[in-house]
């Protein structure tokens, strides 16, 4: 984490708080107030708010615009940003343009392939991938420098991101050394995958810690409450690269239907209060899909409410 | 080889129903590996056509024929002589061929009777993959022989993401892992060390980024 | 054991149902046949593995040939019998023959003049 930005996620890492962010997706329309009223309901429990990048490939209102909005209301956002739309020129653009409107906190992300979304029939771009992107803003920061060669003055001042799935194939090994790959290329924080398979979770973890990259990379954990017995039993079966085990669909099926979203939430709960003690984790990214309501619940029961303030 | 696969009969009908003389020439290169174009393939689309044209009532001549090659001159001007007997050509030679034939013949109406699909192998007979995208600048020597670009559905140098699981592409289960299979031979190789290092941006000038491309041997050429 | 079949039918002997390819059947269209079955050794009984299994691929794309040329799949088949099996032999011709009759003559030998619609069948 050695660059040093005007980032409040970084400087709540840097402070040693168990750092709190969450993500906020835009609408399939020009409805900002939208993107208003979801960071309004989790901004007093976050520190920063991720704005996805037309996630699974649906065409939504673009993460940049989303972010300055965010920036507006006087909040942090972190811009989430895909590899898979753009080619260098406009990521670095983009980039640029945000840096312009003080965002600080970008995630690099290759993106998931347009075959899930809506526009299944599109062409995709895949210039740079996700490790390639981060390597691109920390050359626009610290050298001021586009992949071009052209050199600039005023320079983007992004804690640089991205994501890490201790959970994909082959094994945890190449995970991690794969993490290792992207903090060679400048990534500062991780955000997770969603955590169910807490050995798993743990094994990398504990990889991580042994080689010593906690020390180079804050690795917030992913958390994604279930609401019912169905969504478990989706992300196992059908969502690459998310590890259900089968008691948790057992436990989550072992209640009523009604009170299925309440125990989704105790097991959010009681994952994040065994994570706290699992060393190398410095926060957690909570991605309530569709369910931002819960944030600060979660954020409250789970003992991370108030969030510290940082002096200015 | 370049794959290809047969066009729909609909859409070949569709295209040549105006006709009455038509020429079906296949191609003995490529495409008669993958048994999409060669005479054999040639010799059965004439045949369907002229059961189609016969049955309509209308009287055709379809002729079929193969060049060893449609992809050089030296091979199509074999249809020299006898290309003006027909108002239109169905080329079963890959896009190349097809349009080859069409810039030598540049007054003939010349139809695709191929989808010209990738640069792929025989897995078995029936089954042809991709291994190679043409970019240019071949980087095999450092992913252990397996193309990312090729392979990967997103075309990582820094694979695999996310999405991979049980040595499966995220896109489909049928599409293998281009990262997995790079990852299990460097394992095999001794050469894991690589995956470490990242990967810099690729410069796909050499690739279709970098317009039509040509290749110029001075050394060859007279 | 004297089986009496219609005599419409010419056979023509092939080593293996293996033999017989797309092209052979396109042809026998060609010339002006109604109808053209195949019939190969029982699947799993093929002496050269195969040749009955590539035969009934290569009928499924006449098939689709024939619908997609204005003939109808109708008119080609596969049967697998052994050579025990004549008197089905004879009953799998007369339900082709029959099957035949009732399609009409191929639009082929319409087309050619060699045959006629019956009255009162309608154009297709």
């Amino acid at each position: 984490m050695s660059a040093e930005t005007p980032s409040k996620l970084q400087r709540m890492i840097k402070a040693g708080h168990l750092a709190v962010t969450s993500e906020v997706g835009p609408p399939r329309s020009a409805d900002g107030a939208v993107i208003e009223r979801k960071a309004e309901l989790i901004k007093d429990y976050v520190d920063a708010i991720n704005v996805t990048d037309n996630q699974t490939s649906v065409c939504r209102l673009c993460s940049l615009a989303a972010c300055i909005r965010i920036k507006q209301m006087g909040l942090e956002p972190v811009l989430q940003m895909v590899t898979r739309d753009r080619n260098r020129i406009a990521l670095q653009s983009d980039i640029l343009g945000a840096a312009s409107f003080g965002i600080n906190n970008i995630l690099c992300l290759t993106g998931d392939h347009q075959h899930f979304g809506d526009h299944a029939t599109c062409a995709n771009v895949f210039d740079l991938d996700s490790t390639q992107l981060a390597m691109t803003v920390r050359m626009m920061r610290d050298e001021g420098k586009l992949l071009g060669g052209f050199e600039f003055e005023v320079r983007p001042q992004m804690f640089i991101g991205a994501a890490a799935n201790p959970f994909a194939g082959p094994n945890v090994d190449i995970r991690v050394a794969r993490l290792a790959k992207k903090v060679a290329a400048g990534v500062q924080f991780v955000q997770t995958q969603c955590i169910y398979n807490m050995d798993t979770f743990k094994t990398f973890m504990k990889m991580v810690v042994d080689r010593g990259l906690h020390e180079k990379v804050a690795v917030l954990a992913g958390i994604t409450p279930m609401k019912n017995v169905g969504m478990a039993k989706y992300m196992k079966n059908r969502v690459p690269g998310i590890d259900v085990p089968d008691e948790i669909v057992k436990r989550m099926g072992g209640v009523p239907k009604e009170k299925q979203a309440e125990e989704g939430i105790n097991l959010a709960i009681e994952q994040m209060e065994e994570l706290k003690g699992v060393e190398g984790v410095r926060g957690f990214h909570i991605m309530a899909i569709e369910w931002e309501e819960k944030v600060p619940e979660i954020v409250k029961r789970v003992g991370l409410y108030p969030r510290p303030q940082l002096a200015a | 080889m370049i794959k290809a696969k047969p066009k729909p009969m609909e859409e070949i009908i569709d295209n040549v129903k105006g006709f009455s003389k038509l020429l079906i020439a296949g191609c003995d290169g490529c495409v008669t590996v993958c048994e999409a174009g060669g005479l054999k393939e040639a010799k059965v689309l004439a045949a369907a056509l002229r059961l189609y044209f016969t049955q309509g009532g209308k009287q055709a001549q379809v002729d079929e024929t193969s060049l060893t090659r449609q992809c050089e001159k030296e091979y199509l001007a074999q249809l020299s002589d006898r290309i003006d007997n027909y108002d239109a050509v169905v080329s079963l030679a890959c896009g190349c061929g097809i349009q080859y034939l069409a810039e030598m013949y540049d007054k003939k109406v010349v139809f695709p009777g191929v989808d010209t699909c990738f640069l792929g192998v025989n897995e078995e007979r029936g089954l042809y993959s991709e291994r190679c995208q043409a970019c240019g600048r071949c980087i095999l020597a450092e992913t252990g022989g397996i193309c990312p670009i090729a392979r990967c559905s997103k075309r990582m140098l820094n694979g695999p993401c996310g999405g991979s699981e049980g040595g499966k592409c995220e896109v489909n289960k049928d599409i293998p892992c281009g990262w997995e299979l790079i990852y299990e031979r460097l394992k095999t190789l001794g050469q894991l060390e690589r995956f470490e290092t990242p990967t810099v941006p690729k410069d796909w000038t050499t690739s279709r980024d970098g317009g039509p491309r040509k290749i110029v041997r001075e050394d060859l050429r007279i | 054991m004297r089986l009496q079949y219609p005599p419409n039918v010419r056979i023509i002997e092939v080593p293996c149902s293996g033999k017989v390819d797309i092209l052979h059947l396109l042809l026998a269209f060609e010339q002006g046949a109604d109808g053209v079955i195949v019939v190969g050794c029982m699947e799993g009984d093929c002496h050269y593995l195969a040749g009955n299994l590539f035969a009934k691929k290569r009928v499924q794309r006449v098939k689709e040939i024939l619908d997609q040329v204005g003939l109808g799949g109708e008119r080609v088949g596969m049967y697998n019998l052994s050579s025990g099996m004549g008197p089905r032999f004879a009953e799998i011709i007369r339900e082709m023959t029959q099957k035949i009759m009732e399609l009409g003559p191929s639009p082929i030998r319409i087309a050619k003049g060699t045959a006629v619609r019956a009255a009162g069948e309608v154009a297709a």
